[in-house]
């Protein structure tokens, strides 16, 4: 007995059909389940808090509950009064400003220096990268150990020379240069890395016909590498931005945000008024207008570096 | 030092310099004295907390510059801070919960990223591009909402309320994508012919050959998770759970005038991360090298 006599009679076409449609939804089924253990979380963890932080965000809500219910724009229109949030916010544009460009110039010409085949490449890789494997919290404690003003091993070089100590942490007009300072040191080494690896994907015969053409190293490098390196830099500039502009370990724990708020960055005074103000509305309201910042920021360097790609 | 030497340590780099050009030309001279007092400034604050560590408290609080104190150097302040801190319990929470990050984010990592890049399932396109708008979104932005709702989990002050906010990487996901994008689908095919399922094609025939890019990613991951402050340092209060960062934060003022064990203590911190650096340099570098962009 064969089956080819017992199931009616189906066209080539109606099989092909029914396989495809069952093939399709076989995909969609083995998709998701490839996809799921990501997505949970993506949707619990991501998801979910950027809802929940949007709706408390219009809410009075604190830790004891009081005055909890919809306040409407109220948040935000106070946010928007607030001396201190535009404190905050000036501090963190100008840790942004201070970091980035020494972080992006420091860090190519370091890389260049490397990249010159000089002896003893890993031990510079090594000095410049190592920083970069700490926590915040060793490199603060670090840090906070060589700016004490008394102690520290940099007033005790400045007073060799007869110069006089600097309060390092405690002077407002000082503290924001310290702290680009330690960030420089703690975070260079990450720049440092990509600039070195882009260096070694330029073409060796590039320099080699500029060579030829009577190109000095001066010449080459301004005409051939820096060019070569541009996407390079436009994406270590664009990362840069967003990284110093959420800022908060080292200046939280080396200066607490002083003296008199003088470094006190954005996250930091969204953490103050979540966790130790209880505003947790208040706090989202904040999150959310920066959100909103870091967004446009995002987009602008994303057209500039389309427009001089397409240029 | 020869050049012979060079080119071997610096396998697979570029020659150190091209033939016919002097070696010991001036400008290079030069810059090899630039190169090595930027790299000894970089090493000052290492050289210095260490140099302190192994000094006697009372040396360590005396003055500023000693380099040979009255009471000689001695690894006193390590043995302090280890017997009676905390140190090892948060050393092993620091471990336990990045390598659970590390492993979860990589297994739904690769395969969402597989997905991603064979799989053609309904919903794909607004999942991805989900992930890529989240990207953008900060995680420092969502510590309220996300804490409250940790509170109704009731996973605040456990190991699950650490790892579960950390163990997903959109970027990590489309670099992955990326990766497998570029392995040629007739190798799965020649395995799908012999009647092996997507699971088993995915463990037998795309894992293996991706065994670089995981262990990128796994290494970026790790790193950031050992190192990460904001989340465990809000979703902990119990000294007995907290990772080696925000534990070492909370004693900090605690060791007050007692530099000596403060910075024992942060290099002790330091340690793991440096010495697994020093036996993986080649594979470190390269991994961040590779994942870098993404996953900032």
């Amino acid at each position: 007995m064969s089956t080819a006599i017992d199931t009616p009679p189906v066209t080539a076409e109606e099989v092909t059909a029914q396989g495809k449609a069952r093939a399709k939804r076989g995909e969609t089924l083995t998709g998701w389940a490839f996809a799921a253990p990501f997505a949970v979380l993506f949707v619990l963890f991501l998801v979910v808090p950027a809802v929940y932080g949007l709706y408390l965000s219009f809410t009075g809500e604190t830790l004891t509950g009081a005055g909890s219910g919809l306040v409407g724009f109220a948040n935000y229109g106070e946010a928007l009064r607030d001396p201190d949030m535009w404190k905050s916010l000036g501090n963190t544009l100008w840790f942004t400003v201070l970091s980035t460009v020494p972080l992006i110039v420091l860090s190519l010409a370091l890389a260049l220096l490397v990249n010159l085949g000089l002896p003893g490449r890993w031990l510079w890789r090594l000095s410049f990268f190592l920083p970069y494997l700490l926590a915040s919290t060793v490199v603060v404690m670090f840090w906070s150990w060589m700016y004490n003003p008394t102690l520290g091993l940099i007033n005790g070089v400045l007073a060799k020379f007869g110069a006089a100590p600097v309060a390092w942490l405690q002077d407002p007009k000082v503290a924001m240069v310290s702290v680009v300072i330690t960030t420089l040191w703690w975070t260079i080494g990450f720049n440092f890395l990509l600039y070195l690896a882009a260096l070694q994907n330029i073409p060796e015969q590039q320099f080699e016909a500029a060579a030829i053409d009577g190109a000095g190293k001066w010449r080459q490098l301004f005409s051939i590498v820096i060019p070569q390196l541009t996407p390079t830099t436009a994406l270590l500039v664009t990362l840069q931005v967003l990284a110093s502009l959420k800022v908060f370990d080292q200046i939280y724990m080396l200066t607490n945000g002083g003296p008199a708020g003088k470094t006190r960055s954005i996250v930091e005074y969204i953490y103050e008024s979540g966790f130790t103000g209880y505003r947790f509305g208040f706090s989202s309201a904040i999150s959310y207008l920066f959100f909103v910042l870091i967004v446009l920021v995002a987009l602008a360097q994303y057209k500039i570096i389309n427009r001089r790609s397409a240029a | 030092m020869s050049t012979y030497t060079l080119s071997r340590s610096g396998r697979g780099m570029k020659q150190t310099h091209k033939p016919g050009e002097n070696p010991w030309s001036v400008s290079r001279m030069a810059a090899l004295l630039v190169l090595a007092v930027l790299a000894a400034t970089w090493l000052v604050p290492f050289a210095w907390s260490v140099l302190t560590s192994l000094k006697s408290e009372a040396d360590a609080g005396a003055s500023a510059i000693t380099l040979n104190p009255p009471d000689g150097f001695s690894f006193d302040a390590y043995r302090k801070v280890l017997s009676a801190g905390d140190i090892p319990t948060w050393a092993w929470n620091s471990l336990l919960t990045s390598v659970a990050i590390t492993v979860i984010t990589v297994a739904t990592s690769a395969l969402a990223g597989y997905a991603f890049s064979r799989i053609n399932f309904k919903g794909k396109r607004w999942l991805y591009a989900a992930i890529i708008a989240a990207i953008i979104i900060p995680p420092q932005l969502l510590i309220v909402p996300l804490f409250r709702q940790m509170l109704a989990f009731n996973l605040v002050d456990t190991y699950w309320g650490i790892i579960l906010p950390q163990s997903f990487a959109p970027a990590m996901v489309l670099i992955l994508k990326r990766f497998f994008d570029q392995i040629p689908v007739e190798l799965e095919d020649a395995a799908r012919v012999d009647g092996a399922g997507r699971l088993r094609v995915f463990w037998s025939v795309v894992l293996p050959l991706s065994r670089p890019i995981l262990a990128a990613v796994a290494i970026f991951v790790f790193i950031g998770a050992w190192n990460n402050f904001l989340w465990p340092f809000i979703v902990t209060t119990d000294a007995h759970l907290m990772t080696l960062p925000v534990g070492l934060q909370t004693v900090k003022s605690a060791y007050g005038l007692q530099y000596a064990q403060n910075m024992a203590s942060a290099i002790l911190a330091a340690l793991p991360l440096v010495v697994v650096f020093l036996f993986f340099q080649r594979q470190i570098i390269k991994g961040i090298a590779t994942t870098g962009f993404g996953g900032q």
